[in-house]
């Protein structure tokens, strides 16, 4: 495109609050703009960039309306177009550059007020967007093209993981492959380690692409010095020709009350019931669950109850859901190996983790494993990161715990409970960050979501998501155009602590041979590149 | 160079009556003549044109009833040509000095017995490089419905192009917005353009 194929039109009207009006010139037809695309402002000292988020049709004469031209020639109409009835855009200024050396330097700023009258306007250029944007760098990781542009739209992963982040998007709107990607920018690109509790096995080993026609490769097979694969349900993973590192078993004695707490809903326990698994802990100690379990129907066991004024049905109730938990075949009485330390170990040496729950998919088993070694591993960064305050040694690699499904986590009646709800609100303190993906964000808790870093969202069009994704954000009834008209694949919106301004993009290409070059390109030695590539497609 | 046509009877700062040389031999309507004066060139465009006696008060009488055409009776009445005469008004729209167009009207009207000049197609080519005009001839007070007469211009103008249908759609666009409230108007003008 020429310079001259860029401009579109003029400002007319505008205010900070709600956005400038711009009028569209003859020649740039309404047809060719996109919500979503970012234009820039040559104001008479600054230059703004703003997002278009609205196009409409306007007309100097209501008897034009009234009386329309005859469409059957187009003479009348091509005459029309561009004077008496013209295509207005409404654009949202996000930044601006000061003119001068010191503002140049400074970089783009967020606005503060408007272009003044009849400010030119043109579509934004790849060095505007590579302005906001950066280039890919050795911190920067490329996740996309912002909509109907070459530029690469890259970010700071080192920053985005200092935060907890979040990726929503309704089923089927590509969240796994923005995750995919995300995770392997974060292996590549930032000091951070990932925790991936896999409940769809997709991140470890390959996965299918949406329609299921293809494989996509996944972090082992391109990273397999980077990340350990673990595994609930050695089977299936096995049948799958997954190379795994470990296989995960639990203890009885790992389970803590908290953890039956939070599968409160799942396991159609009563408030008494969760109340006295506290109880039970209090008087049986760590094997408190096996002991339960144990008592039988029995004079004994009634009395037990009465003494700890525990009602039966209750107790039934919570026996139930324990043996739910029992069946579970990962859960074992005593656990050969602790997992937990395993996991630390490869976290330590910076390896990142995925845990794959295997045929295990039922959200009983992944909230508890998921809550429970998140506990665990909260409890020894915690320490570790007090250790090093106090002088003593390096501070842990930071952390990077992805969660699926995380309103089974995060929802208002469990957020207060879990160690997830603690870690989104403090434990970028500690080192250690969410990375949180749902495709219903109204489930989450309101505080969850507001201490968010970054949210990536792809299509969502439930009123209540939209509303709660976008709580907060400056300019969110525009936003709202944007976002409910992202197509429905491979197209998402991001906007918060890691970029400049919301933007809307295309996700870069994944599941090509070349596209998995591109990734390997620059981690390992280019031998060693070449040498994992041979491997993987021979 | 014979383009002369008629000579200025009648002249005022927007326009001028001239009668034709030869009886009825009249520039069309709508097309560019122009006036040549030492200094400067004066643009004008025919809005109305018609033949009437010589002397107001005798009017001609029908003369054909026993002859078999038209030609026949001027044949048999030779008198009758110097008995009528054919005259054409023309609105100013712009004139050149130096070479430099300027649409809008010039300082002094022009002299009576001026000659008028059918302009070439290069002339009107290099003359309909801008719609300027178009305010002069919205403004006039013509005894013609004023949208036949822009039409009539335009017409003209855009036979002489090398795109015409892209030089009426330009056109087109600086009359909306010269006749930004008046859509009907518009449509009528422009009902009239389209081939």
């Amino acid at each position: 495109m020429t310079e001259v194929d860029k401009a579109l039109g003029i400002v007319v009207s505008g205010s900070v609050e709600k956005g400038v009006d711009i009028r569209l010139d003859t020649q740039a037809s309404v047809e060719d703009m996109v919500v979503g695309r970012y234009v820039t402002i040559e104001g008479a000292k600054r230059r703004f960039f703003g997002m278009i988020t609205d196009i409409s049709l306007g007309v100097t004469d209501e008897a034009i309306m009234q009386t329309p031209p005859d469409v059957s020639n187009s003479f009348t109409s091509e005459v029309l177009a561009g004077t008496a009835t013209y295509g207005t855009l409404h654009v949202l200024p996000m930044l601006t550059i000061g003119g001068d050396t010191a503002s140049i330097i400074e970089g783009p700023q967020p606005v503060k007020t408007v272009p003044s009258h009849f400010s030119r306007v043109s579509l934004a250029s790849e060095q505007d967007m590579e302005l906001v944007f950066g280039k890919e760098d050795a911190q920067r990781f490329w996740i996309g093209n912002p909509l109907d542009m070459e530029t690469r739209l890259c970010l700071n992963l080192e920053e985005l993981v200092k935060r907890s982040n979040g990726i929503f998007g309704k089923s089927g709107t590509g969240k796994t492959f923005l995750t995919r990607l995300l995770l392997i920018g974060i292996l590549q690109k930032s000091k951070a380690v990932n925790l991936i509790f896999d409940m769809h096995n997709e991140y470890g080993w390959e996965g299918s692409s949406e329609g299921g026609s293809r494989k996509v490769k996944a972090l082992k097979q391109l990273f397999a010095e980077k990340v350990a694969v673990f595994t609930l349900d050695e089977e299936n993973s096995k049948r799958r020709g997954v190379s795994t590192d470990f296989t995960v078993r639990i203890g009885f004695d790992e389970i803590d009350p908290e953890d039956i707490a939070l599968l409160r809903q799942t396991l159609n326990l009563t408030e008494p019931a969760t109340e006295a698994v506290y109880q039970l802990r209090r008087r049986f100690g760590k094997d408190w669950m096996q002991k339960t379990l144990d008592l039988s129907d029995s004079e004994e066991t009634r009395n037990l109850l009465l003494q700890m004024n525990i009602h039966e049905s209750t107790f039934g109730n919570l026996r139930r859901g324990l043996v739910t938990i029992r069946r579970l075949p990962f859960i074992v009485p005593h656990a050969p190996v602790d997992a937990v330390k395993s996991i630390l170990e490869y976290l330590d040496r910076g390896i990142n983790v995925v845990l794959e729950f295997g045929r295990h998919r039922d959200i009983t088993a992944y909230v508890l494993v998921a809550n429970m070694l998140a506990r665990r591993i909260y409890d020894s960064y915690q320490k570790k990161m007090e250790a090093s305050m106090a002088g003593n040694v390096a501070p842990p690699t930071p952390l990077v715990i992805t969660i699926e499904e995380a309103h089974k986590f995060l929802n208002r009646d469990v957020a207060n409970y879990t160690i997830f709800g603690n870690i989104a609100r403090e434990m970028r303190k500690y080192n250690v960050t969410l990375l949180v993906i749902d495709q219903r964000p109204s489930a989450i808790d309101e505080e969850v979501m507001s201490q968010l870093g970054t949210k990536i969202t792809c299509l969502l069009d439930n009123e209540k998501d939209v509303d709660s994704v976008l709580a907060g954000v400056s300019g969110k009834n525009e936003l709202k155009t944007v976002l409910s008209r992202l197509a429905p694949k491979q197209q998402a919106m991001i906007f918060g602590h890691a970029v400049l301004m919301p933007v809307s993009f295309q996700v870069r290409e994944w599941g090509s041979q070349e596209s998995y070059k591109e990734f390997t390109h620059g981690t390992h030695s280019k031998q060693q590149a070449e040498k994992d590539i041979k491997e993987l497609f021979d | 160079m014979n383009s002369k046509i008629g000579e200025v009877i009648e002249s005022t700062s927007t326009g001028f009556l001239a009668e034709a040389y030869e009886l009825y031999n009249l520039p069309a309507f709508g097309s560019l003549v122009k006036v040549v004066e030492p200094l400067v060139e004066i643009y004008g465009v025919v809005c109305q044109a018609g033949t009437a006696s010589i002397e107001p008060g005798r009017r001609p009488i029908a003369r054909g009833k026993d002859e078999a055409s038209e030609e026949a009776i001027y044949r048999s009445s030779p008198q009758l040509i110097r008995l009528l005469r054919s005259e054409f008004s023309v609105l100013i729209v712009g004139y050149a000095r130096d070479a430099k167009i300027y649409q809008y009207l010039p300082s002094k009207p022009v002299r009576i017995h001026a000659f008028v000049h059918q302009c070439s197609a290069d002339e009107l080519k290099r003359f309909s490089q801008t719609f300027d005009f178009l305010n002069l001839l919205l403004a006039a007070n013509v005894q013609v419905p004023l949208e036949e007469l822009m039409a009539a211009v335009l017409r003209e103008m855009s036979q002489v192009q090398d795109d015409p249908r892209a030089f009426l759609v330009l056109a087109g666009k600086s009359l909306t917005s010269l006749l930004g409230g008046d859509y009907q108007r518009l449509r009528t003008i422009l009902g009239r353009l389209r081939s």
